[in-house]
């Protein structure tokens, strides 16, 4: 454990580390563009030279292991002065973009320069011309003219997606970053270039030109994409409602690190898969009055969706209501739905798997076939019909009313059993084909518009925070649970702090940043 | 000093390229007795002839040689670099095409000494007619039983191959030389770790200059005493010097360690075309810093020199008189750099881009006095932040250039000409 000193401070460090590592560990953050945790070191933007005692010229700190006594210096006039050395070389060719670039206020250069640079430019030349704006695969858009060559883009396809897309070509100041001849960059994991470049030579198509970034605010939140639950941020435009973007509130997802689950990373299903929060929403509880839907009132909505499952339970035995849950649901909502439906109701005839639901591709690196963040949990409480029955005993009238949450069923042969059942009452956050065929239809709220914990395929429970409020009329599924427990007379936990403290041994607000494994759920 | 024929000493004969002729010529009579001695030996005998490594960076053979793990079960490798490519050098070239063998023997003895079974020639591709010479001698080589499973007829295996480059300037920078000798770009490695440690396919490897390895089989025959004693402290033996420019007989030049400029330039060069003046003398190559004609009594050591603030480099000359603008010289040179660099670092890549562009606008008339500021600034960021030395190479010419002649500078960005042109009417570069 060598002991060194770095401007000043004196740290026992690991060894192996390097200066830039030992560094962050002191709090001294040394700007930087090529290095990154999770890639090799490339050493090659000479960002982060400092100053060793000992050695004649400047070291880079992303290279250099700490050896027992050394002495580093990061704010010398030596240093200064290098660093402004380097970022006036990586300005001199660099667009001035900064009035239409993505990047804009999250940008590397943009920031070293306020707090590294500040001279005064002695860049006389025309710079030079290159690709600008092409996409290279489905998601991303390359801006050669901006390209820093860090060559962590390149380093990413060859380390860590394995998919060998990008490349350096040419010499010199002519060098740029491309395609390798006939490919693109669409492999699972694309998008993860446009969070680790540092400038705006990657970026985003989906978001492109939404939203100023100094106007996103970010909540931590859980993927729902599969049951690998990466660890997100959800970026939303909170203050206003665009006129451009589709009045859209979320406007991107971005991975948080997480060494346990997700690393740096999240694919490209989970990344882009946000419109939902916002578009095709069902924004109001809807009732069905002679022939069409209608928007109704939550009383109006609860007081019908009660009244069947209880009238269906008073003249044909709890036999005749048939649920089917979703593995969507959070924990909490799961384990609401269990007191009310099976241990309040009475109800045997509860499911949560899609039989038809396709499995995703699974991969070594974070993507898991179980397309769902909690089954998990759907597992261990212990809902076991079969969803293919329910349905066949909807259509043949044996099951008078089904409560489904979240699911499409848009495979026809379901979609055709759906739509011979007596009563359907969906609760979901979008409108689908099986919601068009309900009695009542309950607006539910997305995982951005509420709190609740996933537990994902090894048994990491984990936390998603709220970042907005739910979307016009809609609710938290909690409360929509609470409001039909009222009218059926069933009483559920206290708050769902207690029951998942209860059910799975842990409280909430002690999950912690990585989330915690929970070894097996106590009880139901 | 007069000329020396020591690894020079067949240069001009056409038979020396048949192995049969230079057998009978004393061919590989140094690896035949290095064979029989102990590798710790060869090693000690290089160590004391104080050779140094003759490709640029000068440092002593024998010492590297002893940065190689001695308990390693990782195969170990040389690479002769014959990328020969800083500008003005062209001395490896007389080696491969007159006398191949001496430099595969040279071969024989250094992966004697460290314990390699591998070697490999990697050749700067321009060079179509030293790689037809130098490919040919080694399939002689092996034809004789030279090279291959029991080197002139010892327990001794070596294979030797040569690998040809494809035209860039950074594959002579030995890790660029790793790189591309494995097929990737040439692109220089970070060091630590340095190639003795780990080199090609990650094993141990030295690499040395062909002219290096050249001098190995008579400092064996003749002893480290001899060569020591032919040069001066800390620098032994003789060296090829490649003098060009200005001069009435450029050439290949061998003499003894301790030879002066104006030994080369006027005792065997001819002196400066014309019977003009001497103005200026690059001493090592266009990455070496610029000399002016006072220096000229300068010895061509690497000791002398680098406390000339230049370096002897590869011992390429290049002679610059009174008819030459400093300005297009160094303009030509920067260009050179600019082309070259790899691109991977940042004070590289966009550093001599822009010196080059500078440089071009002065020339073409558009230059400033605060250009000629703005270039001392960008040399002075560009020495020491790099990854490799290509970078301090085109700086230390920009410095120099500017520091030894001001004048010439000032008066083009004020008058917007050459001012040798101006005052001679004519220009050379």
């Amino acid at each position: 454990m060598p002991k060194i000193t770095i401007d000043g401070q004196e740290l026992t460090v690991t060894a192996g580390l390097t200066v830039i590592q030992a560094a962050e560990m002191a709090g001294i953050y040394i700007p930087r563009y090529c290095y990154h945790p999770g890639l090799s070191i490339a050493g090659s933007c000479r960002m982060c030279l400092v100053e060793v005692e000992g050695m004649p010229v400047l070291q880079i700190a992303c290279n250099t292991r700490v050896q027992e006594g050394m002495k580093v210096t990061t704010g010398s006039d030596r240093v200064k002065i290098a660093r402004q050395g380097m970022l006036e070389f990586l300005l001199s060719n660099h667009p001035l973009d900064c009035p239409v670039c993505d990047q804009s206020g999250e940008c590397d250069l943009q920031n070293f320069y306020m707090e590294h640079g500040r001279y005064q430019s002695k860049f006389l030349e025309n710079k030079i011309k290159k690709k600008k704006a092409f996409p290279i695969g489905p998601h991303v858009l390359l801006d050669q003219e901006r390209c820093i060559l860090c060559t962590r883009c390149s380093r990413f396809t060859e380390e860590v997606s394995k998919s060998n897309e990008l490349g350096v070509f040419n010499r010199g100041n002519r060098s740029v970053i491309d395609l390798y001849p006939g490919k693109q960059l669409d492999n699972p994991y694309s998008g993860n270039v446009i969070d680790i470049c540092p400038v705006g030579a990657l970026t985003e198509k989906e978001f492109r030109f939404q939203c100023r970034v100094w106007y996103l605010a970010t909540q931590d939140s859980i993927c729902h994409g599969c049951a690998r639950g990466c660890n997100i941020s959800l970026h939303y435009n909170g203050t206003r409602r665009a006129y451009k973007a589709q009045g859209r509130r979320v406007m991107r997802i971005k991975p948080r690190y997480n060494p346990a689950v997700n690393q740096w990373w999240i694919c490209d299903q989970g990344r882009f898969d946000f419109k939902f929060h916002d578009l095709d929403r069902i924004e109001a509880p809807a009732v069905r009055k002679g022939a069409d839907l209608e928007a109704g009132s939550w009383n109006e909505a609860l007081d019908r969706a009660a009244g069947l499952m209880e009238s269906a339970i008073a003249a044909h035995g709890p036999a005749s209501v048939g649920v089917i849950l979703s593995p969507r649901m959070s924990t909490e909502e799961l384990i609401y739905a269990h007191a009310l439906f099976v241990k309040g109701l009475g109800l045997q005839q509860v499911a949560f798997r899609n039989p038809w639901e396709a499995p995703g591709p699974e991969d070594d690196l974070l993507m898991k076939a179980d397309r769902n963040p909690n089954s998990w949990t759907a597992e261990r409480l212990g809902f076991a019909a079969d969803v293919g029955n329910l349905l066949k005993q909807a259509a043949s009238g044996a099951i008078k009313v089904l409560f489904l949450v979240r699911h499409d069923l848009a495979e026809p042969e379901a979609l055709e059993q759906l739509s011979q059942a007596a009563a359907v009452i969906y609760l979901g956050t979008n409108w689908n084909d099986a919601a068009r065929l309900a009695q009542v239809v309950l607006a539910g709220a997305t995982h951005a518009e509420k709190c609740g914990t996933f537990v994902n395929f090894e048994g990491r429970a984990q936390r998603f925070q709220q970042a907005l409020l739910p979307l016009e009329e809609s609710r938290d599924d909690l409360e929509i649970l609470v409001g039909l427990a009222e009218r059926l007379k069933v009483s559920l936990p206290d708050s769902p702090e207690f029951a998942l403290s209860t059910w799975l041994g842990v409280n909430p607000e002690d999950l912690g940043s990585e989330g915690t494994i929970v070894a097996e759920a106590l009880q139901a | 000093m007069p000329i020396v024929k020591n690894i020079s000493e067949f240069f001009g004969v056409e038979e020396a390229r048949n192995v049969k002729w230079r057998l009978q010529h004393g061919g590989y009579s140094g690896a035949r007795k290095a064979l029989a001695m102990e590798p710790a030996q060869v090693i000690d005998e290089v160590l004391r002839s104080n050779l140094r490594g003759l490709g640029g960076a000068g440092f002593p053979t024998g010492r590297k040689w002893t940065f190689v793990p001695k308990d390693t079960d990782k195969p170990k490798y040389l690479a002769v670099n014959a990328d020969e490519a800083e500008p003005g050098t062209f001395k490896d070239r007389y080696i491969l095409e007159w006398d191949p063998h001496r430099l595969i023997e040279g071969v024989i003895i250094c992966s004697w000494a460290v314990g390699i079974h591998t070697a490999y020639i990697y050749i700067r591709g321009e060079y179509v007619r030293p790689y037809e010479r130098i490919q040919a001698a080694v399939d002689e080589a092996y034809a004789e039983g030279i090279l291959g499973p029991k080197v002139l007829g010892s327990d001794f295996k070596l294979d030797l191959y040569v690998h040809r480059g494809a035209g860039a300037y950074i594959c002579g920078e030995e890790t660029g030389l790793l790189e591309s000798l494995e097929g990737k770009k040439g692109w220089p490695r970070l060091k630590p770790p340095f190639p003795a440690v780990v080199g090609l396919f990650g094993c141990p490897t030295v690499i040395n200059n062909v002219e290096t390895l050249s001098h190995l089989p008579n400092i064996i025959l003749k002893g480290a005493q001899w060569f020591a004693d032919l040069g001066v402290e800390r620098n032994g033996g003789t060296r090829l010097y490649a003098l060009s420019g200005c001069v009435n007989r450029p050439g290949v030049y061998e003499l003894p360690m301790g030879a002066t400029l104006r030994e080369l330039i006027y005792e065997h060069g001819g002196g400066i075309l014309g019977g003009r003046r001497l103005k200026a003398i690059i001493p090592g190559g266009t990455s070496a810093a610029v000399l002016s004609a006072d220096q000229v009594d300068l010895p061509m050591t690497f000791d002398a020199m680098a406390k000339a603030r230049t370096m002897a480099g590869s011992g390429a000359v290049i002679v610059m008189d009174e008819s030459v603008c400093m300005v297009k010289a160094l303009h030509n040179i920067e260009h050179f750099f600019a082309h070259e660099s790899c691109g991977q670092c940042t004070p590289c890549r966009e550093g001599t881009g822009w010196v080059y562009r500078i440089l071009s606008r002065i020339v073409e008339g558009g230059g400033t006095l605060s250009d000629l500021a703005t270039l001392k600034h960008l040399a002075s960021n560009m020495g020491g932040t790099s990854i490799c030395a290509l970078c301090e190479g085109a700086a230390a010419p920009v410095r120099s250039f500017l520091e030894k002649f001001p004048e010439e500078f000032e008066y083009y960005v004020t008058h917007k000409r050459s001012m040798v042109e101006d005052q001679r009417g004519a220009v050379r570069v």
